[in-house]
This record gives C-alpha cells, sequence and structure tokens, in this order.
C-alpha cells in the first residue's frame, strides 16, 4: 500500500470523509485533507524523536487558543514516516492581497505563544530556526559569485556570544512563521509545530523583518507587525526602544536563508533569479558591507 | 564677457547644473536664457519634497534605503515569487 493510501485511511480513521485532497507543500512533506480532517506525512529528514513533544505541546491546555491542537496527541507511522493528524481549518488565501493578510493576528499569536511558560509544557528539543538557516545554505549546489556571496553573508553572521545584547532565557518559539502558518478555525491559529521549542523568540520575527529589509514588506506593513506584537506585550524584543536590537542577527540570517532558498528554486526551474529574490541578494550584499 | 552694469570683467561658473556669470567688480549675476525657471523649479522641489519621517520602529544598518523612491520593490504585490516566500519556508 502507498504512503497516499495509507494517509487517507488515517483520515478515515479520525472521522475524515469524502475526496481525499493533497495540499501542494515541500516536496519532501506530504499534506492531505479529507473533509475536516488533515493528515500530515513529515518529511523523512525529520527527528520524528523530536517531534512527540512538539505534538504534545501543541495539544497542551495552555497554547490551546493560540496553537491548533492536534486530533491526536500521539505521532503515528505510516510507510516509514512519522504522521500527524489534525483538525483542518482555513488558510489565508494566496490570491488575496498580501497587505489584507492578518498581519497583527499573527503578531499578536506569536506574541502570547512567546509568553507561554515552560513549565506548562512537556519539554521540548531547541527551536528550529537557527538550524534551518544553516541547513537553506548547505543546499546551495552551485559556486558562483551569488552563491558565494550568500555564504559569504552566513559565515560572517555575529556569535550570539559577541552579539551586543545579552541573550534572553529560551522561550517558547514557533521557530518558522509565516504567513502559511496562520489557519482560521472559530479564530486565527498557529499551526505546524515542526520547529517548535525553546530558542530567541526574535527569531519567530524575523522573517517579516528580511522582507522589510530587503525593501519587499510595505514600511506600513511592517509596523502594524511589529506594533502589534509590542502592543501585546511580546517579550522577544526586550524593554529597551531599538527592537533592532535584539532583531538585527536573526534577521540577517533569515536574509540569508531566503536568498538561499531564493537560488535553490530558481536553479531547480532553470531561469534566472526575479527582481524580487534578487533583492534579497542585494541585502547579503548590504549586510557583508555593514 | 563684460558686465552690462559696471563694465567689470565677468566669470562664468556653474552651479547644479545653472551656467552662471558673476562680476568679479560689482558682484552682479547673469543668468543665461531659461536658468531662472530652472532655479525657480529646483526651489519648489526643495520645499515639496522634504524627507519621509524614518519608520516608527527604525531599521538595520544594512537595510533597503525605504522611502527614497530607490529602495522599495512594492510593485510585487502578486508577484510569484513574493507571494510563495509569504507563505512558504
Amino acid at each position: 500500500m502507498g504512503l497516499e493510501q495509507e494517509l487517507t485511511g488515517v483520515a478515515a480513521a479520525y472521522g475524515g470523509t469524502g475526496t481525499p485532497v493533497f495540499h501542494p507543500t515541500r516536496t519532501d512533506v506530504v499534506v492531505l485533507r479529507m473533509g475536516e480532517v488533515v493528515v500530515k506525512a513529515h518529511s523523512a529528514r525529520d527527528d520524528a524523536e523530536a517531534l512527540r513533544p512538539r505534538v504534545r505541546a501543541a495539544a497542551s491546555a495552555a497554547v490551546s487558543s493560540v496553537m491548533l491542537a492536534p486530533l491526536e496527541p500521539q505521532v503515528l507511522a505510516a510507510g516509514g514516516r512519522a504522521v500527524t493528524v489534525w483538525p483542518a481549518g482555513r488558510p489565508i488565501s494566496q490570491d488575496d492581497d498580501p497587505r489584507a493578510a492578518p498581519w497583527e493576528e499573527g503578531a499578536r499569536l506569536l506574541a502570547r505563544l512567546h509568553a507561554v511558560p515552560l513549565t506548562l509544557l512537556p519539554a521540548l528539543p531547541p527551536a528550529g530556526g537557527p538550524a534551518r538557516a544553516a541547513r537553506a545554505v548547505g543546499r546551495m549546489p552551485g559556486d558562483g559569485p551569488v552563491e558565494q556571496l550568500i555564504r559569504r553573508a552566513f559565515k560572517e553572521l555575529p556569535e550570539p556570544r559577541r552579539r551586543r545584547v545579552a541573550p534572553l532565557p529560551g522561550l517558547l518559539t514557533h521557530g518558522d512563521w509565516h504567513l502559511g502558518q496562520l489557519v482560521h478555525r472559530d479564530r486565527w491559529l498557529l499551526i505546524d509545530v515542526d520547529d517548535l521549542g525553546v530558542g530567541d523568540p526574535a527569531w519567530d520575527l524575523a522573517r517579516p523583518a528580511a522582507w522589510y529589509a530587503a525593501g519587499l514588506l510595505e514600511p506600513a506593513v511592517w509596523e502594524r507587525f511589529l506594533g502589534a506584537y509590542l502592543a501585546s506585550g511580546g517579550p522577544a524584543l526586550g524593554a529597551g526602544d531599538d527592537p533592532w536590537q535584539r532583531l538585527d542577527v536573526p534577521a540577517r540570517a533569515l536574509t540569508v536563508q531566503l536568498a538561499a532558498v531564493a537560488v535553490v528554486n530558481a536553479g531547480r526551474e532553470g531561469r534566472e533569479l526575479d527582481e524580487v529574490e534578487h533583492s534579497l541578494v542585494e541585502a547579503c550584499n548590504r549586510i557583508v558591507k555593514a | 564677457m563684460q558686465c552690462p552694469k559696471c563694465r567689470g570683467n565677468m566669470r562664468t561658473y556653474d552651479r547644479n547644473g545653472v551656467h552662471i556669470e558673476q562680476c568679479d567688480n560689482c558682484r552682479g549675476i547673469f543668468l543665461d536664457y531659461g536658468e531662472l525657471e530652472t532655479l525657480a523649479r529646483m526651489e519648489t522641489q526643495f520645499h515639496a519634497a522634504p524627507p519621509p519621517p524614518p519608520p516608527v520602529h527604525g531599521g538595520p544598518a544594512w537595510g533597503a534605503p525605504h522611502g527614497s523612491g530607490h529602495g522599495g520593490h512594492y510593485g510585487h504585490h502578486r508577484q510569484r515569487s513574493w507571494v510563495g516566500m509569504l507563505f512558504s519556508t
């Protein structure tokens, strides 16, 4: 029996009805929706042991109004892959103007996630943000000037111990936040526990920060996002009046990561970088000169 | 060229693309045809375009020069790579 058939069986066992629909996602992940049930086969590369406490954390009462709770708090197995089961939610439409997306809601949810005491949750592994940046840079095959620039920007990222602000104690951190990580049920909720863990929560704000610094995200939208985070008492940026003290390094890392992903995507599709992707390379160039 | 007022010697200067003759003797200034309009236009632009206020929460030293009219790429709201980036890892 193939993986897709096994996943359909899992969805049916949890009450899913109707025609299974496979959702386009990363090439190493399979997401199937059947009626009100979503089944996710995680990447074979991922650590199934690290996934278990992450799914149990999402099932805990402490995050119930912040993260989507799984239908099954245990990690299942199918076709040699770790499988998790979730209720279906409505994602943000990619056809709508991104400026109309619920940026404030996303920021408030992150602020509340970061404020959840770790003592209320199972012991969690480190959040996945920093490892993601390293993996993305490692996946670039070529060695042209653009790849060299991105590798240099990554290599020259300031070490945590040499940063000008003292690190905060580790907090609950999503680890991979973007607009695809929000679904609506009776309210907006965060999804995807793959990188959930203990970390520097500034990394959750770093992707929008990198878009803003690359000149891609409009300043007004960035201010809506950051302003909502700060107004909700989000702890990631400390008490000072310059949020970039704590955002600077993770935003540099995310800029490098996004540029590396863009190079890999363009290479796979056999095309040059487009204007949007090139602005990330330009940002890497400014980073190495800063 | 001789100063039309005091007959002193006039010297030519270029200031921001405006061609100016100034008299060494009486310091009087002579403008070529159209140069007064050029000066007036530059003055209007200077007063009409104050720099946009900096964002409330600042930005990094390496950030794109927002608001200058050259740094942003905001015309891409529905461009596939931008929307894809907003929604993916």
